[in-house]
């Protein structure tokens, strides 16, 4: 390492003022336990957290946009680094942490405890996913994981009080803490690795290791990849997922299928883009054999689910097997290294992202507007005659589960319609079929679910616990940005396509 | 402009109907009417702009061109000549038939039911006119949803599997569609560097031979699973069987139209050499379609999926003129299909019409109908009967001409086609006798539930009229019919690439 590359590990007055998302999360943070400390007050502290969500995703919004305009990426300690890329992603993973701290409000309005640590463990998380997502270096990412990690076990246990079968949410939380301590230490040990052989722990340096590197690099690689599969649920280390989400209650089982997977693609995607992962034969196989897996296997187990979420658990698991196919698809030079101005690949992987965020949080704003932490409706004959109880809901829930399955006029298509795109540049024919094959047995569940949903009910029974319109007008709100946002992003994609373009160039 | 109105009128009219149920029940059918109306309003302008200009190839009676994804060579191209034209008739006329066959059959939200009628329209218009790739697949999608809502809610008591069935074998081969689509398009930026999804940027594709084939039967999967040919066919007769009286019409009318409609304008002209290689395949596709499912249709008690087979075997004839790719061919399947859609949506809402009456699709329960409706019975072996092609009606000019193109391209595939039309006429004959003649079983007093059977009222018989006639002049003058698409069919037989074809088959 010459001392060249060495960045000063000071601060200064602009590096502050581009961690202004962070810096506006953190201290919400601290605010929010003050306020608890002072007067609980559900209502308040819940604002409150809004509020802090809100203003670091404005933050983040206007840096995009100026960065956007002069072109700068800034990189602040070896730790993180500001460019578009972070930009946008801390930007969407503020606006799903918002709509998410939203819905929980309504869910756990009943419940028979003390609500407002749950909000408080969310802004928590959505700093972990943040720090995460702009995080250069593998100490950084570490942090912002374990950040992450920590907070939704407290997320996935909290009804562990009132739940009338408080056992579920235990179980889950207790499942993911362990084995996500394991996968946490598997990575470890790949950095570990990584680490011996050339000395570096940031992502961008540790990759220039030649078209022909060595077998530490390789295992090393190998072991992050797998502990990064594991939060990604990919196969063969999914078997969590359903338990988890099952057990959880819906808004955290919600944060851990969009913030959680999010903020770690972005994370892996940096590093991908700026390592030879790709070109190392026995990762690309790891790669390449995961994402065969993880479509295959997310689509036939969500086939006869009778549970909403872990119907959605599984297709979560082929979804991630549809992001992997995109990342394989990026054109690699004959160096090794990615190149990023050609072809879709790149753009594919972020627009997958962006949509993917969208309709989970759709599909699960919409469970979770139908439950509460009184009463989880989750299992899919809950939604019998959803068309002609709550028509518009179910419009809403329709659109997520058609966006799901990748059908045209929503955000759902257009991703997959990149994800084939760039599969087809990259010459990528068995993951091409397998991609046929998986989303062809995927329309079957969401059918289902969608027929389920045609039914004339027996009996109309109130859907979940009666709630006045006040206090779920947030919530109905969010759920009508978030589909107009999958209609936008399905039928008018080319501000966000050119963005996407913008945003792959400066990764 | 017409045809994105068209597609508008279709869309907006979809909404309001779905809308004005809040105001009225009885609304919705007349907006959906009113909508329909309009539109056949706006295609016999098209008609008479064909009729005073030249047409060709790539000459557009009238077309919209408008930016939509620059970014990935993507645009809102819609146009239209004479073969896009007939379609877009019969398509109107098929979509008012069906709101008239649903007036009162459909009694239950009403508003969402012809919300989907109109937008399964919609999408199919625009399936007939756009021409850059992206917004044609876009259509050939979007036109399954509500046509499987359709399905889901009005059908009969096995409609889960049936309407299940039928979106994922479409979808399905509708990603294999994309996945080629994708090729020619990535081939296409490669030769002339830049993203284009416009059809005439496509034409000029030379794909290598190596994918040629695989990249042509992408495409050729789809379309055939919608035409539908054999082995692609098996969702048709349960869809068919389980959609309401509404859906089976469109579904027999229009949407297997679109099918073939793909395989004139695409498959065969964005593939010449592959389609060389393939049309001894495709052609023995045909014939045995024909065949088997006219056979099939033979063993079957329940009417409505009788009448489904048969329209599989119906269409091998279209896919028989279509890879025959000569004039004759070409103009037989095109009549095939206008032919073919009529009797067959009348034959369909016929068996629906019996179904509403006496709550059953089982020919073993029906007998001796002439007696007690006289008039059903009449209009049913007028349909009959053209559906077996007897001369003087438009399925034996369609079929007729296509067999005349195959006999120059292959003689054993035209010889061994014809034995079909007979098979046509033992079904036929044999439906008539089974239901409409034998004891009746109101006379022998064995049976109450036909007491109720009606005979066809005023507005039914306007319709079955109206599609009578059609057929007649189909039949009896073709040569108004043959005229539109002539000029297309020129064109796409004497390019350059099919005349090579054409050549080529000739020689063997």
């Amino acid at each position: 390492m010459s001392a060249s590359d060495v960045i000063p590990v000071a601060i200064s007055g602009s590096d502050l003022l581009a961690l202004a998302p962070h810096i506006a999360l953190s201290v919400t943070i601290v605010f929010v336990m003050l306020l608890i400390g002072i007067k609980r007050i559900y209502a308040i502290s819940s604002a409150v957290s809004m509020v802090g969500l809100g203003t670091s995703a404005v933050l983040a919004f206007v840096q995009f946009y100026g960065a956007l305009s002069n072109d700068t990426s800034q990189q602040i300690t070896p730790l993180f680094r500001i460019d578009l890329f972070s930009l946008f992603f801390i930007a969407i993973i503020c606006c799903a942490a918002f709509s998410l701290s939203v819905f929980a409000y309504s869910y756990f309005m009943r419940l028979k405890d003390d609500q407002d640590e749950y909000q408080l463990l969310l802004l928590l998380a959505a700093l972990g996913g943040v720090t995460l997502a702009s995080s250069t270096h593998f100490i950084g990412a570490l942090i912002g994981l374990e950040m992450m990690s920590m907070a939704l076990y407290g997320m996935l246990a909290y009804p562990v009080h009132s739940h009338e079968n408080s056992g579920g949410s235990l179980e889950s939380a207790f499942k993911y803490l362990i084995l996500s301590a394991v996968a946490s230490a598997t990575m470890l040990f790949g950095i570990g690795l990584l680490y011996t052989e050339t000395g570096l722990l940031t992502v961008i340096g540790v990759g220039e290791f030649g078209s022909d590197p060595s077998a530490l690099i390789g295992i090393g690689l190998l072991f992050i990849f797998a502990g990064m599969a594991f939060k990604l649920s990919l196969a063969p280390f999914h078997l969590w997922t359903p338990d988890v989400y099952e057990g959880g209650p819906m808004p955290a089982s919600a944060f851990l299928a969009t913030v959680g997977k999010i903020a770690v693609a972005a994370f892996m995607l940096r590093l991908i883009a700026h390592t030879n992962a790709l070109s190392i034969v026995s990762v690309n196989f790891a790669v390449l054999s995961v994402a065969i897996f993880s479509v295959l296997l997310g689509n036939l187990l969500a086939l006869r689910q009778q549970n909403l979420k872990r119907l959605l658990a599984y297709s979560s698991i082929a979804h991630m097997g549809y992001l992997l196919i995109a990342i394989l698809s990026f054109s690699v030079e004959s160096d090794g290294s990615v190149s990023l101005g050609t072809g879709l690949a790149v753009d594919a992987v972020v627009f997958y992202l962006l949509a993917y965020m969208v309709m989970s949080l759709g599909a699960f704003g919409c469970a979770s507007l139908i439950s509460s932490s009184e009463r989880e409706s989750d299992s899919i004959a809950d939604y019998t005659g959803l068309f002609w109880r709550s028509p518009w809901l179910a419009v809403v829930l329709t659109s997520m589960l058609l966006s799901l399955a990748g059908i045209p006029l929503t955000g759902g298509f257009i991703s997959k319609f990149l994800v084939f795109f760039a599969a087809v540049e990259a010459s990528q024919w068995l993951l091409l079929f397998v991609l046929v094959v998986g989303s062809g047995i995927g329309l079957y569940y969401y059918l289902r679910v969608i027929f389920q949903m045609l039914q004339t009910p027996s009996k109309l029974e109130p859907l979940g616990i009666k709630r006045s319109n006040w206090e779920t007008l947030g919530a109905v709100l969010m759920l009508f940005l978030v589909t107009a946002g999958t209609l936008v992003l399905g039928v008018y994609p080319e501000p966000v396509l050119n963005l996407v373009e913008q945003i792959g160039l400066s990764l | 402009m017409i045809l994105l109105s068209l597609v508008g009128v279709f869309f907006f009219g979809g909404l309001l109907a779905w809308l004005s149920e809040f105001v009225d029940v009885r609304l919705p059918r007349w907006v959906a009417m009113l909508s329909a109306v309009i539109c056949a309003g706006l295609i016999s302008r098209l008609v008479f702009m064909v009729d005073s200009g030249g047409v060709g190839l790539l000459g557009w009676v009238d077309e919209f061109e408008g930016s939509w994804v620059p970014s990935l060579g993507i645009d809102f191209f819609f146009a239209a000549d004479g073969l896009t034209v007939l379609m877009l008739a019969l398509t109107v006329l098929l979509g008012i038939v069906s709101i008239a066959s649903a007036w009162d059959e459909i009694k239950e939200r009403a508003g969402f039911f012809y919300f989907n009628l109109l937008w399964t329209l919609a999408g199919v218009v625009g399936v007939f006119t756009a021409l850059d790739l992206f917004l044609f697949f876009f259509f050939w999608e979007v036109m399954l949803i509500p046509m499987y809502f359709i399905i889901a809610i009005w059908g009969h008591e096995n409609r889960r599997y049936a309407a299940t069935k039928f979106f994922i074998f479409t979808q399905v081969t509708g990603m294999m569609m994309l996945v080629s689509l994708l090729c020619l398009v990535y081939f296409h930026s490669l030769q002339f560097g830049e993203f284009s999804f416009n059809y005439n940027d496509l034409l000029r594709v030379d794909l290598p031979k190596s994918i040629d084939l695989w990249v042509m039967l992408g495409f050729f999967a789809a379309f055939a699973t919608k035409l539908p040919s054999v082995p692609f066919h098996s969702w048709l007769p349960d869809a068919h069987s389980q959609a309401p009286t509404a859906g089976s019409v469109l579904l027999a009318g229009v949407l297997l139209k679109t099918g073939a409609y793909g395989l004139i304008r695409f498959t065969i002209p964005l593939f010449p050499e592959a389609t060389v290689l393939f049309a001894p395949i495709a052609m023995s596709l045909a014939v045995i379609s024909i065949l088997y499912c006219a056979k099939v249709a033979l063993a079957q008690t329940d009417i409505k999926r009788l009448i489904a087979y048969t329209s599989v075997s119906h269409m091998g004839f279209v896919l028989l003129g279509i890879y025959a790719w000569n004039e004759l061919g070409l103009q037989g399947a095109v009549m095939t299909m206008l032919a073919h859609g009529l009797s067959a949506a009348a034959l369909f809402m016929l068996a629906g019409g019996l179904q509403h009456r006496i709550h059953t699709r089982d020919m073993r329960e029906m007998s001796g109908f002439w007696i007690v409706a006289p008039k059903m019975a009449v209009v049913a072996l007028f349909f009959s009967v053209a559906a077996l092609g007897l001369p003087g009606l438009g399925n034996f000019v369609g079929e007729f001409l296509a067999l005349l193109g195959a006999f120059s391209v292959s003689i054993p595939a035209a010889v061994i086609a014809v034995l079909g039309v007979i098979f046509a006429s033992v079904y036929s004959l044999w439906v008539m006798q089974s239901v409409f003649q034998g004891p009746s079983l109101r006379q022998e007093g064995k049976d109450s539930t036909h007491e109720a059977l009606l005979d066809l009222d005023r507005r039914e018989l306007f319709f079955y009229g109206v599609m009578m006639i059609g057929l007649l002049w189909m039949g009896l003058y073709p040569q108004t019919f043959l005229d539109f698409s002539s000029g297309v069919i020129e064109d796409l037989v004497m390019s350059d690439d099919a005349a090579a074809l054409y050549a080529r088959e000739f020689s063997k």
